[in-house]
Parts: C-alpha cells; structure tokens; sequence
C-alpha cells in the first residue's frame, strides 16, 4: 500500500516536472514576443529551470521523509511495549522486529483482502486469531500475537498510513509551489542559465560529497557498534586477551590477538611470495625487456590481478592446499613420507595463493616507480663502468626504493584485508602457533563467520565483528596513508 | 626506461694494467656472472608468475568443463490412469493429490520394461534401479503430468537427470573402489549403468541446465545450474551501472573542472584515493548496519547488493573518469570559451562528450571488478539458501532473495561435494567468461575511440 502511494507520488512528481519544462519554455518565449534573441538565455534553459525547481525540493523532501519516518514511528511505537513482554533472553530489538511483521502481515492481509481496513485496526488479539489470519496470507509467526504486540502493530500501521499521507501531500505542494515559482518568474529578462548552473554546480558538489558520506558512514556504522560491544564486553579483553572462543550462550572469549596473529602470519607469507617475484619482474621488465617482451608479459601478468579472488580461495581450497598435503602429509603416502599436514586448509595455502595474488600489484606499481627514476642518473652510472645489474643494484634501487616501500606497504594492506582466500583457505581455528602447516583463522574470517546466518545485534557475539572490522579498517587505512604519504614524497623528489 | 640503454647493455671490462684487455680476469667474470645471474632472477621470477597463470587457467579449465555435460537416462515411463487419476475424471485437483511418492513406483516400473526389451541381466531390484536417477525425477515426472493431464493413460519418453554419483562415474570422478563406503550406490548399480551405456540408454552429453538453470539442495548437486544467480549478478550490476556512472562522472568533473583548491576539496581526494583501497569486505559491514539494519532494505536483495557495489565501485570510476578528463587538451575549453560558451556549457557541451569513450572504459572495468566480488556479498546474506525461483519483473528482480554468480559458486565450495566442486569451477568459467568479455569491449572501445591531442 504504503509503497504504492509513494510510487504515484514519484509520478506526479515526474509529471509535473516535464510540464513545468514546458510551461516555463513557452512562456519565455511569449514574453519575448516570439523573437529569442530577446531572451536571457537561450529557452531550454527556462525549462530547466522550472523543472529544477520543480523536482528537486520534492524529490529531496521525499528522499527525507522516507529515512526519517521509520526512525520516528520506530520510537514512538517502542514505548507503547512494556517490559513485561520482553522477555528473557529477547531484547526489545526482537520484540520490535514481531510489531513490525505483524503490521507487514495486516499490510498484506488487507491488500489481499482478507481484512478490511477498519478489521485490521480493530483486531483484539484475545478474540481473534490474529496468527491464522496472517498464515493464511503467508505470513508465518513464531508463536502467537500478544496482545500488546498487536496493539503496537496497529499503531505502527495508522502511523505510518497518516505519515505516508502527509508526505504525499507535502511533496506534492512543493513540487507545485516550486513550478509555479518558476513559471512566475520567467520573462525575457531572468536569468535561467545561470540559476540553473548554479543548480548543476550544487548536484555536482553533492555528488562529490558522497565519497566523503561513505567514509563517514563506514566509520560511524562500525564505530556506534563497536560502542555497544564495549558495552557488553571488557575492551581489556578484546585487545589484550588471549583467546577466541566465541560460544553464543555467552560467556565468550573473544579477543582479537590470535586473528591478528594468524592475519599477519598468512600475510608475511603472501609477501614473501609475492615481493621478491613481483619486484625483480618488475625490474627485468622495465631495465632488460625488449618492448615486445614487456608488451605481452606485462598484461598476461596483470591478468593475475584482475581473476575474482573467489577464483583464488578455490584453487586454495581444491588445489594448492590438496597439493601442499600430498607434498608435507599423508605419512608414508605423501612425496616426503611425513605426516605434518593433516587438513587442506592451512597458514602456507592461503599465504601462498594470496602471494601469487599479489604478484601483478607489486610488480606493475614497482615498474611505474622504476621507470621514474631519471635516466641521467643511469647514464652516470654506466659512465663510470658499472655493469647493468650493478646500476641497478646500486644506482636505480636505491633511488626507487621509497617507492617500493610504498608498494610493498599497499600490498601488504590489500593481504590483511583480503576475505575470500582465507575464508576458504586458512581454516577456522584461532590460535598463536608458527607452525605453517596448521590451520590458522584471521580477522576477515572471523568477520564473515561472525555475520552470517542468523544475527542477533544484541549479542557480543555478533557485534564483535564491527570492533574487527574497525580495527581492520583503521590497519588498512593505516598502511595506505603511509603509503600514499611515502610514494607521492618520492615522487616530488625527481619532478 | 629508454630503449637506448637495452641495446647498449653495458658488461664489465677488464680494468687493469696487467695482461690483454681480451683476457678477462677473475673479477671481470665474477662481476659479468653476477650480471647473467641477476637477469635469469628477473626471467625466472617472469616465468614464474607465468607458470602460474597457465596452471591456474588450466586448473579451472579441466576441472570446470565437466560441469557444462551432463549425464542423462532415457526412459519410457507409462502413466497409468488407475493410479495417477483414480476417479478417471481428468480432475486437476485430484491429480494433484498423488505426492512424488506416488510417481516413484512408476520408475521402478518403467526400469523394469526397460531391462525386459533390452535384455539385461540384473539382480536389481526395481527400486535400487530407480537408484540410479536423481533424486528429483519422480518430481519431474510428477510437475509434467500436472502441467498437461491429458498425457495419463500413454507411455512417455523421458530423459532424466542421473543422480551424482553415476555422473561422476561417467566422468571417470567415481570408481568403484572410491564408493566402497557410499551409501548412495553401490558397485552393483555401477555394472547396470555399464549395461545401460552399451544399450545407448545413458549418455553424457551438454547441458544447457547448467547455464540457465537455478541452484538445487544439496541432495542433487546434478540438478544445479547457475541461472538465478546469473539474474541476481544481472541487476546488482543494473544498480551499479544507474547509480555508479552518473554519480562517478558528475564527482569527477566536479573535482576535475570546477573544484577550488582549498582544504575541503584536498579531503576529498585523499578520501577518494583511500576508499579504493578499503577492503571489500568492510563495504559489507557498512551494507549490513546502514542498508539492511537501519533502512530495513530487504536481506539478500540484490538491491543492497548493488548499493554495497556502488559504492565500492564509485572511486574506481572516478579516478578513471578524472584521468580521461585530464586527457582532454584544456585548447577544447579555452576555444569553447572563447565563443561565448560558459564554464558549464564548455565542460557538458564539448569536454565531456570527448572524454567518453575513456569514462565508458573505466566504467566497463569497475563493473567487471563488481562481477567478481564475493567478500561484502556474503555479510548481506546472499548465500546460505537456494534461488530457486528466477525473478519474473524488475521489482522482484530486485527486491526478492536472490544470489550472485560469485556467491553462488562460494556456496558450491563450501558444500563439501565433489560434484558441487565441480559445478564451482563450471561457474567460475562462466563468470570468467563474462569478465573476459567486459574487458575485451573494454580494450576496443580504447583503441577504437583513443584520440592523441
């Protein structure tokens, strides 16, 4: 219901505005007498005039009132429920979600017409049988309805009936009010292009902003969580504990040491696959490589960078990692007759593919940073008989290594946050151990496994996952500043 | 690096007094064998990032194309009135009474008509014969006799689905002594299926089902097919594309054309070039506490998903869209405004239409990298259930559960099956099908439109 309305109001909204293009157009045109050249500007611009004036307010106003109008009715309608139906081990946050399903089941109920508007209002809980009623529209309850549950529903419901109506109407004036403002101040004389560049500058603005409202989102969304689950939990042991033991009875153990542990672990290993690879690709391709050389590795390599990384977490899970056992496991079936790898999933699976991953990235941000260095500075060092490798080594190296820092530092950002190669490569079990062959979890994986199936944001449990994933992202955002910092420094240097 | 260097590679030569400067002496060779080495450094570590590309290719290749083929039975199945319509009225809701446990005997007999033509010798019984058929044939055969009751009474040809275990046998997957402890079929079920190939009644051959069709439960990995979940990546990217190009072209040209240089315009930049490294699976944090747990945008929909994307895919599009802009030599604005154009008309009327074909291009690229993202997809519930309905409007498409061509393929690989390790593979072709294609149209859209000023 609520959405149909809402639908028409967009329409009209619509409407309105191609007929304020109009209007606006042609009224410009009479009060120049027909002759354009009388006019301000030229008569499109009249046009999109009125129909900025037309649709923008409205549209914002109705992009407003549909955020704001939940939140209110959410808060009013929590008040009506009283303690004594919260029961133990719900939340109110539960309870909230039954109000809302049942106002939903009456929504569909009456679309359906199995109730007439004014049943769905009146429904006594005690004299109907509110929980059959719904099912035979399809929607199904857990148990049946109390009566203040149901009460709070139907609130919920003429609430948001008397809001959706005022919205309409308020948006629908403003839309109105907006084209007739426009349309009585078009003459020959005003000055659409500039009202309406000044608009297009504003929308423009605004979209630039929403790089920034994403930031802010990220870190509000994951911070106010973060919040309530240091309510609920000692952040002592969150940073300093030393256990992941997460049991959702409660009573959990849940610290992230051993997940940054085995993140870092898994990693230090990626990286040392992937920088001495990546970097001396880099190198042979940017100082020796002829260009047709350079011109079919380097794409083929990037490549690499552009497979999906569930790609990666397969050939993890199904191939390197069945690979790694028959090398390190199976006792005396396995290539070395030892027993030391027991499952597929382990710190040296994931590392390894994560390392092959991350291959193209150091070498194509390596072979930028060592194309950048002057060549007048290789040319002094062939000048003095240095060999190619030796300008290299001592010469061209040394000049890019900040550069190469910095790469090696984005890299090592992109291994700490990367999800699906652990999830399906690393294991499940948190624990601080230098063994590379056993199985090892990190933050990403705990986050997934924390927030998938069914959750209960009331739970430590559960809201851990947004304290991992601030921790994560202050890491990452940590090593990027850094190395953008360090990278841009360098770049300065030979400009 | 210049070319001028590589062809005037330069190598030690002798640099003392003593001897013939044609005889190397000892630190020469070191020096040039130090040289030799440190360039095979470079060619190994090429190789093997190589090497690694074509096992990786030829990984998913081996593994996957078995999913594109299928083994089928075919199978004459009488449909007898007496006990599919008892009252004989043609009634659909009488019909409709007989569960799938009423067709089953129909394939046990149809079985054994089967081994009476063709002259097999068995100890089956009717029922472990029907064994070898998937799970849902009875299904099948029961869903066509709804959709046309007029079929009761006569012998239909059908071809079914075989169950898992015989496809893998047929694909050389399943041996006789790797089912040695299965419960699904048993060795005896593996010789009738022998028969049942020499007699051209079992065959492998393409299945279309694979491609078009919906995910199944985990009892009939044989009947799972990568179809809804292709809709669901569909209109993800649907979303994508309305909201990431207009927003991504209209920040950029801000930032590129109009933006003063001042503190709040320098925040944004650094803003933007952070955002693209942010990790994906911090976007789908943000996707389940501000789109699904403060909006209450449906779960799994993949409207949320194409939000989360958006705006994972939204830095990506305006750095390349920037960078285009860039590319546009400032003559085009300075002639435009030198007509009489203003600011605006300049950059909408003449930059922006010579920087498409750039701005398309990246597009192009930041929706293949949206394709095959799997992290955030998995936070606002896109696995964990079957899809088995396709979407039949554009509101359903968006708003009903669907899955993802990545997270459908993660759910396949977590199902612990070999036959689902199978299907995994054949979806990571078909997605890495899709991306090979987005970025071929990418690069002839560069080299087709690429102006040099």
């Amino acid at each position: 219901m609520a959405l149909g309305l809402t639908g028409y109001v967009v329409l009209a909204i619509i409407l309105l505005t191609v007929a304020a293009f109009f209007m606006a157009r042609s009224r410009a045109k009479s009060t120049a007498g027909g002759d354009i050249r009388l006019l301000h500007s030229l008569p499109n611009y009249y046009g999109y005039n009125a129909a900025m004036f037309a649709a923008v307010p409205a549209f914002g106003v109705l992009m407003i009132w549909l955020l704001a109008q939940p939140m209110i009715i959410e808060n009013s309608v929590f008040k009506l429920i009283p303690e004594r139906i919260v029961s133990e081990g719900s939340s109110r946050g539960l309870v909230m979600s039954d109000v809302r399903r049942v106002a939903e089941g009456l929504d569909i109920a009456v679309a359906r017409g199995a109730l007439t508007d004014d049943e769905a209002g009146s429904m006594r809980a005690d004299a109907d049988d509110v929980r059959s009623i719904l099912g035979g529209v399809g929607v199904a309850l857990g148990s049946d309805v109390e009566p203040e549950v149901l009460q709070a529903a139907q609130q919920y419901r003429s609430k948001s009936e008397t809001g959706t109506f005022w919205m309409s109407t308020t948006v629908v004036t403003l839309a109105l009010l907006g084209a007739a403002l426009a349309i009585f101040v078009t003459n020959a004389d005003f000055r659409a292009r500039n009202t309406v560049e000044r608009g297009a500058l504003t929308l423009l603005i605004l979209a630039a902003s929403l790089a920034i409202l994403t930031t802010v989102g990220i870190v509000l969304s994951m911070l106010f969580e973060s919040i309530n689950f240091f309510r609920l939990h000692p952040w002592t042991d969150f940073f300093f504990g030393g256990s992941w033991a997460p049991n959702f009875r409660g009573d959990s153990d849940l610290s992230i040491l051993p997940l940054l542990w085995g993140t870092l672990y898994i990693s230090v290993i990626a990286l040392l696959v992937a920088v001495p690879i990546g970097l001396f690709a880099a190198i042979y391709l940017s100082e020796y490589a002829g260009p047709k050389t350079r011109s079919t590795a380097k794409p083929l390599l990037e490549i690499l960078a552009g497979i999906p990384t569930i790609v990666y977490g397969l050939f993890a899970l199904l191939t390197v990692g069945p690979a790694l056992v028959s090398i390190f496991g199976r006792g005396d079936n396995g290539l070395l007759g030892v027993d030391w790898m027991s499952g597929a999933t382990a710190v040296l699976t994931a590392g390894l593919v994560m390392g092959i991953m991350l291959i193209p990235f150091v070498s194509s941000l390596s072979d930028d940073i060592i194309n950048a260095v002057p060549q007048s500075m290789r040319d002094g060092s062939f000048g003095l008989g240095a060999t190619h490798s030796e300008t290299i080594r001592q010469v061209v190296l040394p000049a890019a290594l900040p550069g190469i820092v910095g790469a090696v530092l984005l890299a090592a950002s992109r291994a700490i946050g990367e999800t699906m190669i652990v999830v399906l490569g690393a294991g499940a079990i948190a624990k601080f151990s230098l063994n590379p062959l056993e199985a090892m979890t990190t933050i990403t994986t705990r986050i997934v496994s924390q927030l998938t199936g069914d959750t209960d944001f009331a739970s430590p449990e559960t809201l851990v996952a947004f304290a991992l994933g601030l921790t994560l992202f202050v890491l990452t955002l940590g090593l990027n500043v850094l190395a953008l910092y360090i990278v841009r420094k360098y770049r300065e240097q030979y400009e | 690096m210049t070319d001028a260097t590589t062809s005037s590679l330069p190598s030690a030569t002798p640099v003392s007094g003593k001897g013939s400067l044609m005889q190397q002496d000892s630190r020469t060779r070191k020096r040039n064998a130090a040289e030799t080495r440190f360039k095979a450094y470079g060619i190994t570590a090429i190789t093997i990032g190589m090497l690694m590309l074509l096992v990786l290719v030829y990984n998913i290749v081996s593994r996957g194309t078995g999913a594109f083929q299928q083994t089928f039975v075919t199978l004459e199945v009488a449909l007898p009135a007496e006990k599919l319509d008892k009252n004989g009225t043609r009634n659909l809701d009488d019909i409709k009474k007989v569960s799938t446990f009423g067709y089953a005997p129909l394939l046990r007999d149809a079985f054994e008509a089967k081994i009476a033509e063709k002259n097999i010798e068995t100890e089956l019984s009717g029922k472990e014969m029907a064994g070898i058929l998937s799970a849902g044939a009875a299904a099948q055969l029961r869903d066509f006799v709804l959709a046309d009751p007029t079929v009761i009474g006569s012998t239909v040809a059908f071809e079914f689905l075989a169950s898992s275990r015989v496809d893998g046998y047929l694909k050389s997957r399943v041996s006789r002594d790797s089912i040695a402890n299965d419960k699904n079929i048993s060795a005896e079920q593996l010789d009738f299926v022998d028969q049942l190939i020499a007699s051209g009644d079992v065959e492998k051959r393409f299945n279309l089902a694979f491609i078009t069709g919906a995910d199944s439960s985990d009892a009939r990995p044989e009947a799972a097919g990568m179809g809804v979940s292709m809709m669901g990546s569909f209109f993800m990217m649907l979303v994508v594309l309305v909201l990431a190009l207009p927003i991504g072209v209209a920040a950029s040209i801000y930032l590129e054309e109009f933006a003063p240089k001042n503190w709040l315009t320098d925040v944004i930049e650094v803003n933007i070039s952070n955002l693209a490294a942010v990790p994906s699976i911090v976007f789908g944090i943000l996707g389940l506490a501000v789109f699904i747990n403060y909006m209450h945008l449906p779960t799994s929909a993949p409207l949320v998903g194409g939000l989360v994307l958006t705006l994972m895919t939204l830095p990506t599009i305006i750095i390349s869209t920037r960078a285009s802009l860039k590319a546009v030599p400032p003559s085009i604005r300075d002639a435009a405004l030198g007509v009489g154009a203003s600011k605006m008309q300049s950059v909408f009327h003449h930059v922006l239409p010579l920087a498409a074909p750039g701005i398309l291009t990246g597009t192009i690229i930041g929706l293949a990298q949206a394709l095959g993202e799997t992290a955030p997809l998995l936070l606002i519930g896109m696995v964990g259930f079957i899809a088995s309905n396709p979407p039949d409007s554009i509101a359903s498409g968006l708003l009903d559960p669907n899955s993802a061509m990545p997270a459908q393929i993660y759910e396949w690989a977590k199902r612990a099956d070999p036959a689902f390790y199978e299907r995994a593979w054949g979806g990571i072709i078909i997605l890495l099908l899709f991306l090979v294609t987005m970025n071929t149209i990418a690069v002839i859209l560069r080299r087709r439109f690429e102006r040099r000023w």
